[in-house]
Formats: C-alpha cells, structure tokens, sequence
C-alpha cells in the first residue's frame, strides 16, 4: 500500500518534472525569435520533403505544348523546358537533400566530437598524431578530392556520400572540439572530479560534453551547410547521378540554358531560393539550440 | 617522530620546458597528523596552490615524495591508489568554477556516491544528498537540490563543494583559498562550517590563504607554514608565529598586514625591506631567495648558501634562516 | 575639530545630495544607489566600505559620470567647489565635464592594474592624458611626468620608458596613481587600490598614499571591501548597505563606537593577526537583491533589532553624536550592545585611548 502511494507519487513527479521540462524547453526555444522562425522553417521543409510528395504527384509526364508556363493555380511555380511543374519537382526534390544534410552533420559531429575530446582529455602521442594529421587534412583541397573520388567510386546513394563528405569534413570540426575540450578541461569541476576518482568516461561524458552542446550544436549545424553546398554542386557538376533534387534541377535549367530566357526565370529560381532558404533555416534555427543547451537558460533563472 | 597521515618529502615540482622552466615548489617537506589543520599562507605566486594540488595527488612531483598513511603514493598499487585519492579532496577558490553548470546540485552530489557504490541506489543516494546538504547548512534541502549552480550565491557554492568532497568520506581536505571569494559577512560562517566538519568528523585540513588574520583564525590550535618563492621559510605553532615570528620575511609581512582596527594598525612600525621587488622564477637569487630584500642580510653567506629548514627553540619551531639561531 | 575656524578655503571640495542611481537591467531596474548623501572635506580621506555589489563602485563612477548607457541617475546633486567657486557636476557637458574629470577629480579604477594600453609606453600614456586637457612643450609634459612618477617613488627614467608588462602590479599601481595626480586634481577617488597587490606591495602603496596625500593636500575617497584598509588609512568611514550609506562617522567612532548593526557585524565578522584569539560571529543571510528589495530597512533580514517598524518604515541617516550619523532605529540598543560585547577586551581600551 505505502509502496504503492510512493510509486504513484514518483510517477506523478516525474510526470510533472516532464511537464516542467518541456514547458522550459518550450521557452528557451521561443525566446529568440530568430531561431524559433528556424526551427518551424525546418519543420516546414521536413514536412515539404516527407509529407508533401504523397500529395503532390511527382513530375513525370513531359508536355511540351505547356514549356515554360508562368504560375498560374494549375502550376504554382509555372513548368521547365519540358512542360513539367515546377512546384511537384521542388517537393519531390527535396528528401535527398534534408536526409544527407542531417546525416552528413550527424556523422561528421560524431567523428569531430569523439576524436576531439578523446584527443584533448588523453593528450600525449595520440593528441599529436591526431593534431598532425588533421593539420595535413586541412591543406588538401577539398572539392577537387570530390571530384575525384566521385570519378572512382559510384556515389549513387545518399549514404555513401553522405559518409565521404562527413570523413573528409573531419578535421576542422576535430580542431573546433579539441580546442573547446582543452578550455574546459582546465575547470576546476574537472580537477574536482578527478579527485573524485569519477573517471575518464563519466569526465567526458558527463562534465565536458553537456558543457559543450551548444557548441557542437552549432558545428552540427555548420557541417550539414557545408554538406549541402558540397552535394549540391556535386549534383550541379553532373559529378553525382542523383535523380530529382534540387541540385539536379539547378543542372538542368542550367543546360538548358535557363538563364538566357526571361520566362525560364521560375526553373532556375526555384531550386535556388529552396536551397538558399533551407540553408537559412539551418542557420537561424542554430540559434534557438544554443538557447536549449546553454544551462544557464535551461533552468531559468 | 610522530605518525603523519600524510607527508612530503623533498617535494619539487618544476612548469615549462627548457629555458621556461620555473621551479614552483622547491624541496619542501611537510607533515600533517591525523585530524590537525596546518595554514599555507604566502604571497600570490608563492607555490601555495600548486603544493596543495601535490598534496592532493593532482599533481605529480618532477621529484621527492608524497606519504598517505605512511604508503609513497605515486609507486603504490592501484587499489591503494584508489583509497588515496577518494581519501583526499580539494575545494578550489572560485565558486563560479568549481561546480559543473550543467548538473544540479543533486546530481552533483549523487554521481560521485553512485559511481563509488557508496549507497545502495538512487533513493539511498537521495537521503545522504539530503544528509550531506545539511551538515553544510544548506536548508531547506529542498530548496537546493534542483538548483543550477547559478542560481546559488558564491557562499552557498562554497558550500555545495564542501559537500561533494565531502560525499566520498575523505580524511584530508585542501581547502585552496576557499573562502577568499567570498564576501566578508559570509566568510565566517563558512569558516565555522569548516571548523566542526574538523571536530566532528574528524577531518585533517591543509589550509592555503594569504590572509594572515584568516589562517589565525582557522588554525589557532594547528600549525602555520610561511612560504616564499616556493620554498617553506618558517613553520610552527600558530600562536607561535603570531607572537613570535622567526624569519625575517614572516617578521616584515606581520609589519605590514593591515588590521581592522585602527589603533592597531596605526602603530604598527613596517620593517623597511632592502628592496621591494619580488623575485622572478625565471631568475632566482642565488643562496637565501628572501636575501636581496631581507634587513638581517650577511654577504658571502646569505647570497651563497640556500638555508635549510632547522629547528629553534623547543616545541618544533622551524626556521630557514641562517641570522637566526635556536 | 570642526569649528567656527573653517574657512572660505576650508569648504568642502565635494557635496553629494540624495543620489539615485539606476541599472537598466534584463531582470528589470537595479538601485544601485539609493539616497546617498554626503560631503567630502578638505583634506581627508574618506573610506567606502560594504560587500560586493553595494554599489561602492557605482557611486564613484557616478561622481565623474563615467557610468555605462543602461544607467540613469534619476535623482539628486553633486556639487564641486574650487577656489569659492561652486559648480553642479550634473549639470556639466562635453569639454567641462572631461576637464573636471581629469583636472578636478580623478578616479582610479577597480582593477586598473590591466587598464594599461599594452603597446603603448608609460611615457606615451601619460602624454595623451596631459595634452589632452593642458598645453605643454614636450620637454614640460616630460618634466611634469618625471615628476610626478618621483612622487610615487618610482626610479623615473626606467619607468618611464616602459611598457606596462615589464612592470610589477606594484609598480603599475603607483604608475597609475601617478596619472591620476597628474593635472593636479582636488579629488581623488581610488576604487579598491590595493586589493590586487601582495601584502608587502599593499604596504607600500598605503604609506605612499599617505605621504602623497600630506604632501600634496587632495582629498580622498576610496572604496574598499577590506576593513583593514579603512582602519589604517581613512580619516571617516562610511558603510554601505544595499546602495545607501547606513553609518558615516570618524573612524575610531566606526571601529570603536559603531552604532549600526550592519557595520558592528562586520567588524565583528573580520579577524586581527595580532593580538589573541578571539571568536568572530557572522552575519547571517546574505545580501538582499538590488532588483527586488524588501521594504523597510533593508538589512531588517540579517538583523538581530528587527522590529515591526524596521520591516515598514527604511531609516534615515541622522547625526548620531558629533560627526557620526547612523540610519537605525535601535542605535542606543546597539550601542549598549556594542560596548557590552567589548567591555573588558582590548578592543574597547584601545577605543578609549583615541
Ligand atoms: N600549470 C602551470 N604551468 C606553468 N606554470 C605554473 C602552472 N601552475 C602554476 N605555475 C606557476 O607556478 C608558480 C606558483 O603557482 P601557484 O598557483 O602554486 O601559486 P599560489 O601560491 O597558489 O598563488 P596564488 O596566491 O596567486 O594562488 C607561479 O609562478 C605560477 O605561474
Ligand atoms: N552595467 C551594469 N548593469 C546592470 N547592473 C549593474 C551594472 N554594473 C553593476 N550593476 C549592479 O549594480 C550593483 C552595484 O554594483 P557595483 O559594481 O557598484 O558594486 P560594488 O559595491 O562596487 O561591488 P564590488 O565590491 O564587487 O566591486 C550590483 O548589484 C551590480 O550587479
Ligand atoms: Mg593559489
Ligand atoms: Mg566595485
């Protein structure tokens, strides 16, 4: 009976305690207004990408009786050189991108972030080989190595190039880390719980990391930008034969020589205006994580 | 010679590589019985934080030797290690670094007692959170255990690291300036808290400040160690060296400490030192550190030969000084 | 000492009425400074003494109205006088204002000591402070800085040719307090001027201060958390609670005779090297919130005299005896305490003596 009250009290409490926390994480994301106009023009680009294409029936069919149509209800973006909507391509070209964006930043934050700090706390030899290689990383250029990869290996789906442009990422997010984990390293709550004998994992897991989401969240945020930009003119170069995404869109109104056309203007818009404003998103919504993961905010005051 | 809980012998510990090299600590040897207080007291820069870090097995020495309850703690084996560095904690001098900001206070406490199975799960951690919280007078408990570090005073973060050294039971604290930072009107009840933490739980402390008056306070039944440019210059009895301080340089700082009372401090008489300016590490006098402002100078032996730490008097006087004779 | 003898020459150089001072801040409005109100003599130095955040430093700053944007001083008078003439500091703008605040009072800041611009010399930085207000030759700024850093018993040559890194905190100090006396001001504030220093170096700047100020006839007012500094070079005190002077009088009167019970507890709250052991009692609680002060007095929390009407109604300074005026309503009670604690120990003897 008595066990059964405190199992419901400590249910009600979590219960409440979650309530609670979401109620701040509900605040903390809403007080810059900036990044909470990120966060929900991400949401909306998710939702474009995943929800949208069920809906909108993907551009297939030619026509060319209607090339190079202006907006109109039928075609809210008007159709390209071959009399395909505009609109239906944007929606369905966009799943390639949000997916190898978040798992580009993914995969890169992670390498970054477990090199980093493995390199910082455990220094010595490891600190400099790691220092050393990812010094000769950075001289190589970056692109150029893309391109050429792109011509030895088949980049035919998103996790392979998702995977290679997180590996060649490495480096700078590695020194980022390293140089932040080396600041907070030298804290006196560090030195205390060694002293505690709390150990190497609860050290980095438990002190530094938490103290450092915020920043990561803002490399992570970095890196899916620079993957974009890297897929996209991959894409753009024809070096990578991804079908429909907005990369590819950009490419075709490209050859077909879009630009020199002032009723084509829509064609080549389009994929620009959805890559630039998702890439904004990214950015601003950058800012509402640093809102979450700074603790000062996270309890109020 | 009595049983120490913990000692050093011939402690060195040199920073930097090469030409940067500075000797930070230069061969002190010390001990500390079980239960005593003994005050570090200097000026800034003197080594006073960086011997109570080797004290604390936070450093290693570039040589001599660290003694926990008479086992060299450095070539020991890992479970006496272990003993050795749950048995001794630190408390820093800046509340605002010393606490994690991203844990509350609860978590603060409770990791250290779960990750050593020191209590039988997370409700048992709970109750001796709430335990240790009031032994450091934080009450009501409740108030505090989900607090962020910033949402607490200087003095109540003082206070919350007192109690994390405290969660491991640990028989000897450094307590590093630890109440400098914070305002005078809360110093001492800080101080007092630290004080029956010694009587009742039997706690050992090395004390590090450079306030001369907060080291007679804390210690008047422990001892007092004078430090200067890395060396231990005069140790003895608190009352001891309040009264009848030694070395020369003891002699001048007690001159010149101001004191919160104006008569008193009006009649003091300062000694005039020889020179004003500190020794750099980086370019140390040769023999006595102290003879180039010391008035007791004597040529061809101050300036040649460094003192050793001898007893004067009875009752374990020690001085490094060699105008002063037993 | 105060008497009929004071001259047109002797009127106070400084009068500060009723000052308010306000922090715009995120949480909502500081009171940094609430009322404050008193007179700077000729000659003295007079002493600030209070926690951190009291509003020691906003006050000092608020005299040279050097404070930042988000503050406001919302009410009150500072009146400066020199040679019978009377100026509102308040009142002043642009040219004027930069002249009183060099050649009339000077303030040397809270941790001034890394206020030095790294790649310029000592000679530099003490040539732009004169030519900015004075016209001097080169040779004259020269002599006049040579000076000035004998004053503060620097080798001057060396000094001047330095730059700030070669310099010890000591000697950056003195360097500093050299500047401040450069353009021959009346006033002198000085914002914790040796808290930063080694006890040693801490000893040579206060006898220098002494010795400067004998010599060169400012007045004085420094701020300072650390009781002992007041005790051995202020002539009178003033404590500071929550933005408000709650005790201003001589300083043996403070030491000896303290008639509010925030400044009894904190003479009682700090230890003497010297002498016995004696057992310090501490005020309990902790300093109030500037944002969201309690009403009535504001110390009536940490208080053992608390009232119904100390928890209503904030006290006043009101003269309290000759030169001391206090803001309790229980000063007699304190008082009496006051002398009972000390009946008997050395700290009461010594107060008769003075
Ligand atoms: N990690 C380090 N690397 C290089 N030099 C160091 C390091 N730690 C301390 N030192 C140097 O060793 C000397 C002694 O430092 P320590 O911190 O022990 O002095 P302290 O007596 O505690 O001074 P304070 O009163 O200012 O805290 C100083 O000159 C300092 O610059
Ligand atoms: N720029 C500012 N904006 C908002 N509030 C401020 C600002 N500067 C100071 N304050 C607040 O005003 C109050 C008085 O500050 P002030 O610096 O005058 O205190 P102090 O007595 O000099 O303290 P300390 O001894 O720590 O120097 C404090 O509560 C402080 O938090
Ligand atoms: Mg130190
Ligand atoms: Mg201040």
């Amino acid at each position: 009976m008595a066990s059964n009250t405190a199992a419901a009290n400590g249910l009600s409490r979590f219960l409440s305690d979650l309530g609670h926390s979401f109620r701040i994480f509900l605040r903390n994301l809403t007080r810059n207004k900036v990044g909470f106009v990120g966060t929900l023009m991400i949401l909306g680009f998710i939702f474009l990408a995943f929800i949208m294409p069920y809906f909108v029936p993907a551009p297939h069919k030619a026509d060319i009786t209607k090339i190079y149509e202006r907006p109109s209800r039928e075609h809210l973006l008007g159709t390209d050189s071959q009399g395909k909507d505009i609109w239906a391509q944007i929606v369905h070209g966009g799943r390639d991108i949000v997916v190898m964006a978040f798992l580009t930043g993914m995969i890169a934050t992670f390498i970054g972030v477990s090199l980093g700090s493995l390199s910082a706390v455990i220094g010595g030899p490891l600190d400099s080989f790691l220092t050393t290689l990812a010094d000769v990383w950075l001289t190589i250029p970056r692109f150029p190595l893309l391109a050429v990869l792109a011509g030895l290996i088949t980049l035919n789906n998103i996790i392979t190039l998702a995977l290679i442009l997180a590996v060649l990422s490495w480096a700078g997010l590695y020194r980022a880390i390293r140089a932040q984990v080396f600041s907070i390293k030298e804290r006196d709550y560090i030195e205390a719980a060694t002293a505690l004998g709390l150990g190497l994992r609860h050290i980095i897991f438990s002190e530094i990391l938490p103290n450092m989401m915020a920043y990561i969240a803002i490399n992570f945020t970095l890196a899916m930008t620079a993957a974009i930009y890297a897929q996209v003119g991959l894409v753009f170069l024809g070096l990578v034969p991804l079908t429909r995404n907005w990369g590819v869109m950009i490419n075709l109104a490209w050859t077909q020589g879009a630009i020199f056309f002032r009723d084509s203007i829509y064609f080549i818009m389009a994929p620009v205006v959805a890559i630039a404003l998702f890439q904004l998103s990214i950015v601003w919504m950058s800012r509402s994580l640093e809102e979450i993961f700074n603790p000062r905010l996270r309890a109020g005051r | 010679m009595t049983e120490y809980l913990i000692e050093a012998h011939n402690l060195t510990r040199q920073f930097g590589r090469r030409r940067e090299r500075v000797t930070a600590v230069d061969d002190v040897s010390l001990g500390i019985s079980e239960g005593e207080v003994l005050c570090l007291v200097g000026e800034s820069g003197c080594g006073k934080t960086t011997t109570g870090k080797l004290l604390a097995g936070l450093l290693k020495p570039s040589s001599g030797r660290i003694r926990y309850q008479g086992q060299d703690v450095w070539t020991q084996d890992k479970e006496s290690f272990r003993k050795y560095r749950l048995g001794v904690q630190i408390i820093h001098q800046d509340p605002y670094a010393s606490l994690n900001p991203s844990h509350t206070v609860h978590q603060i406490l409770s990791a250290p007692l779960l990750h050593h199975n020191l209590v039988n799960g997370r409700r048992q951690a709970r109750e001796r959170v709430v335990e240790l919280l009031q032994i450091v007078d934080l009450t009501p408990v409740e108030d505090f255990l989900t607090k962020y570090p910033h949402q607490l005073s200087g003095g109540q973060r003082q206070r919350v690291s007192v109690a994390r050294a405290l969660t491991v039971n640990p028989s000897f604290i450094v307590a590093d300036e630890a109440v400098s930072m914070v305002d005078v009107s809360i110093r001492v009840s800080l101080l007092k808290m630290l004080s029956r933490l010694r009587m009742q739980l039997g706690v050992t402390f090395l004390f590090i400040t450079h306030d001369l008056a907060l080291a007679k306070f804390f210690a008047w039944e422990g001892r007092i160690a004078v430090m200067y440019v890395g060396s231990v210059v005069e140790l003895t009895s608190t009352p001891e060296l309040i009264n009848n301080a030694q070395h020369p340089y003891t002699k001048a700082l007690l001159a010149a400490v101001p004191e919160a009372d104006p008569n008193l401090t009006r009649r003091k008489k300062p000694i005039t030192l020889r020179s004003q300016d500190i020794p750099s590490l980086r370019n140390l006098p040769p023999g006595c550190r102290f003879h180039p402002r010391c008035p007791l100078f004597e040529e061809g032996l101050c300036d040649r030969v460094a003192p050793k730490l001898k007893s004067v008097g009875e009752n374990g006087h020690q001085v490094a000084c060699h105008r002063v004779t037993g | 000492m105060k008497d009929e003898n004071a001259t047109i020459w002797d009127t106070n150089p400084l009068s500060v009425r009723n000052l308010w001072v306000e922090y715009l801040g995120e949480r909502g409005m500081v009171k940094a400074v609430r009322g404050v109100t008193f007179d700077l003599r000729p000659r003295e130095s007079l002493a600030f003494i209070g926690e951190s955040g009291c509003g020691k430093t906003t006050l000092g700053l608020a005299l040279i109205r050097l404070l930042v944007k988000t503050a406001r001083i919302s009410q009150g008078e500072i009146l400066y006088r020199r040679s019978g003439r009377e100026t509102a500091v308040l009142k002043l703008k642009g040219r004027e204002m930069r002249h009183f605040r060099w050649c009339e009072c000077a303030m040397v800041f809270q941790s001034a000591l890394n206020a030095f611009n790294p790649v310029l010399r000592i000679r530099d930085q003490m040539y732009d402070t004169i030519r900015a207000h004075w016209r001097m030759s080169q040779s004259e700024m020269r002599e006049r800085a040579l000076s000035l850093l004998r004053h503060v018993q620097l080798d001057p040559e060396r000094v001047i040719d330095s730059y700030p890194h070669e310099l010890s905190g000591g000697m950056r100090q003195r360097v500093l307090l050299a500047m401040s006396l450069l353009l021959d001001p009346q006033i002198i504030i000085l914002d914790e001027p040796t808290t930063a220093l080694d006890i040693l170096t801490q000893r040579t700047i206060l006898e220098l201060l002494k010795s400067l100020k004998a010599e060169m006839g400012f007045s004085l007012m420094f701020i300072s958390h650390d009781l002992s500094i007041a005790a051995e070079l202020a002539d009178r005190v003033a404590t500071m609670y929550a933005g408000a002077i709650v005790e201003l009088g001589l300083v043996y009167d403070i030491f000896y005779r303290p008639a509010h019970p925030y400044t009894l507890g904190l003479i009682r709250a700090v230890p003497t090297v010297t002498g016995d052991f004696q057992d310090l009692i501490s005020i309990p609680g902790s300093p109030p919130d500037l944002i969201d002060l309690p009403t009535g007095c504001k110390f009536h929390i940490r208080c053992p005299y608390a009232t119904d009407r100390c928890r209503q109604e904030e006290p006043t300074l009101e003269p309290y005896g000759p030169d001391h005026s206090v803001a309790c309503f229980h000063v007699d009670q304190v008082r009496r305490d006051a002398d009972a604690i000390w009946e008997g120990t050395g700290h009461v003897a010594a107060g008769e003596a003075a």
